[in-house]
């Protein structure tokens, strides 16, 4: 049973990081239809930003800033501006193969700057664990879970406590109605980009000292995230916590339980059965549209 | 006028033979420098251009400079063939890797074909087992290595039951069964055997399996990344017990990206940087000068493999494949004659190679040499 439980604690901690870029998705797909085949990359980017500036001689936490800065320039106004704009309008198809360029782009920019390698990456919580009522729970797993669960735990504040968050929440339900209101859409679309940029630095700082920060770190965390979103409910950004949870503990349980070779395909094994018997996803909501 | 004859026809011979002479000699590349070997191709490629570099500043082999050019295989079989078969197209002497026993069993039926003898970095035992006369390692193969990690478990760490963490690849399930085998024949009981992906990040379930067996230690056979990975998450769930691998456990590039978790990871290794020898010495040094960090065992076997090239080469007299691949069986040569090949090695009929081995221990967080082993032919 103890173990059974540290299997759950342990997936819940990984699952946390997935649910992390899965909320990304989410929160960009709500806000202007946009899905982001590149998100798994927008996690792999800041981890190198935050190599390069502790190479510079910066400690973590000033590393983890200045690309917390460098992310909202590049990933979200950058992004937005260059890539989404221009091409929304065009409807989702092209904006879906110009994320998956910009997905490839991003790995031959980074690996031709840091080589095909791995590379070490700091962790931020100790290694070790401590016991309580039998059940061995990892520094790090806590670590994780906690910063996980305040940032969920602000980002729901922020959107559903003040005045700005609720305005992109009605951007996100109809752009055209909250425009009537008065409502800057625009500038509401931005700060989800801007969040999602955060989002992804600081999956970044939780994943990379697991994942080790190399050029193609991204394809797995971000096909992960995609299959959490699609599970949870696309256009619900609690799904994508459940999706995220949901994978991550059970790949625990089937590494230990089967066999660890199987663990990988947990996401896509679950993806499939949710998308054939509820395809809006565990706690979506089906959409009807005009066409 | 005939002594005028003779001159012209040998000034024509002269100029029409030296592009000839000055042509260079390919060598072909087959390395993993993206996907899942990444590090151990890049090392490869880094330790054969070092190699091939300094032949190269020496006047080459048999006057003739070395092409070297490599292809990145992306740690796929299908790519490995398929360049080894553009480096057959594009008339190489010899190829080089790849380093991934999955990737050389299917692309050195290319190199076998057309007679063109093939260094591989791969350590599957299988490798040499099926009959291929242009095949030869630049490392020991398991079946060599498993019986003395067996021996070190059951005598130096008086071990009675062992649980296995393996990579379900064609390295990874070679050395499964080689050390099976060889615990067996020591008396020592596998615990868990636990096999894990390639490329796989996540090593939570898999530590957790080994600290519910119970065994007296863990031998850790996977890829230099995913070695990491698992000593990382070693470290992070508290695992307490000794922790043994062959070769790559106690890398250069496993203790860099493993950090402090690498400390006191026990390992055989046929190559190191850090063996106690002044030829490995010297290569170390000049690997560091030319890229900034030290050569893990896959950089010695690319390096060496290259230096094999010419010795051999220069030792038949002709840049010819099947007359190379001919004397290559049944080759001895000594770091006296030829300092580039770093230590004494033989190669038998298969293509196997025998040399010194090294016992190896990471102490804050670098590799130390505990013991140095002879070569099995010696014994």
């Amino acid at each position: 049973m103890n173990e059974l439980i540290q299997l759950i604690v342990s997936g819940t901690a990984t699952g946390a990081i997935y649910a992390l870029a899965a909320l990304g998705f989410t929160l960009l797909w709500q806000a202007s239809g946009t899905i982001n085949f590149a998100q798994g990359d927008f996690v792999m980017l800041p981890a190198f930003t935050m190599l390069f500036c502790m190479i510079a001689g910066a400690p973590l936490w000033l590393a983890f800033l200045a690309t917390c800065v460098a992310a909202m320039l590049v990933l979200g106004v950058g992004f937005k501006k260059v890539i989404v704009d221009p091409l929304i309008r065009h409807g989702v198809i092209p904006l879906v193969i110009a994320t998956l360029g910009v997905s490839m782009a991003l790995k031959t920019i980074v690996r031709a700057g840091y080589s095909a390698e791995a590379h070490q990456f700091p962790a931020i919580f100790p290694a070790g664990q401590f016991t309580i009522a039998g059940v061995n729970v990892s520094w790090a797993d806590l670590g994780t879970l906690v910063l996980a669960a305040v940032i969920v735990i602000a980002l729901q504040t922020f959107v559903t406590r003040t005045l700005t968050g609720r305005a992109m929440q009605a951007v996100a339900q109809n752009t055209d109605a909250a425009r009537v209101l008065g409502i800057d859409a625009k500038r509401m679309v931005l700060y989800t980009f801007l969040i999602n940029a955060i989002l992804a630095v600081v999956t970044a700082l939780l994943i990379t000292p697991t994942y080790l920060a190399k050029f193609d770190m991204g394809d797995s965390i971000g096909l992960k995230a995609f299959f959490a979103a699609i599970i949870g409910g696309f256009n619900q950004t609690r799904g994508a916590l459940l999706g995220g949870v949901l994978i991550g503990v059970l790949e625990n349980l089937v590494g230990f339980y089967w066999s660890p070779a199987y663990k990988e395909g947990v996401a896509l094994m679950l993806f499939l059965v949710v998308i054939l018997w509820r395809p809006e996803g565990l706690l979506g909501k089906v959409e009807e549209r005009k066409v | 006028m005939k002594r005028s004859t003779r001159l012209i026809a040998a000034i024509g011979f002269a100029l029409a033979a030296a592009p000839v002479f000055a042509q260079p000699i390919k060598i072909a590349g087959l390395v993993e420098l993206s996907g899942t070997g990444a590090t151990s191709g890049t090392n490869f490629d880094n330790g054969a251009k070092l190699a091939a570099k300094e032949i190269n500043a020496a006047g080459g082999i048999l006057g003739r400079q070395i092409d070297y050019t490599s292809g990145d295989t992306q740690s796929n079989p299908a790519v490995s063939k398929a360049l080894a078969q553009k480096a057959i197209d594009d008339g190489a002497y010899v190829v080089m890797g790849p380093v991934f026993s999955g990737s050389i069993l299917v692309s050195m039926e290319e190199t076998r074909r057309a007679g063109v003898p093939n260094f591989t970095g791969g350590e599957a035992a299988s490798i040499t087992q099926k009959g291929n006369p242009y095949i030869f390692r630049t490392s020991f193969t398991q079946a060599a290595a498993m019986p003395k990690v067996a021996r070190y478990i059951k005598n130096g760490l008086k071990a009675q039951s062992v649980d296995i963490m393996w990579v379900n690849n064609d390295f990874g399930k070679g050395g499964r069964d080689m050390i099976v085998k060889a615990l067996a024949a020591e008396g020592v009981k596998v615990g868990a055997d636990i096999s894990t992906d390639p490329g796989q990040v996540d090593f939570s379930s898999a530590v957790l399996k080994a600290k519910q067996s119970g065994g007296d230690a863990l031998f850790v056979y996977t890829n230099e990344e995913e070695s990491a990975r698992a000593l990382r998450e070693l470290r992070k769930q508290g695992y307490a017990k000794p922790i043994i691998g062959e070769t790559t456990l106690t890398g250069q590039k496993v203790i860099e990206l493993a950090g402090e978790a690498a400390n006191g990871a026990i390992a055989h290794v046929g190559l190191t940087a850090d063996a106690p020898i002044d030829t490995v010495r010297k290569f170390d040094k000049a690997f560091q000068q030319a890229y900034g960090t030290r050569s893990d065992h896959n950089g010695i076997k690319g390096y060496t493999a290259m230096y094999f090239i010419k010795v051999m080469t220069e030792r038949i007299g002709k840049v010819d494949g099947k007359a190379f691949a001919a004397a290559m069986h049944g080759a001895k040569m000594t770091v006296k004659d030829n300092p580039g090949v770093l230590m004494d090695v033989t190669f038998d009929q298969h293509g196997d190679l025998d040399r010194e081995s090294f016992l190896t221990k990471v102490v804050n967080g670098k590799q130390v040499v505990v013991e140095t082993l002879p070569p099995l032919g010696a014994k």
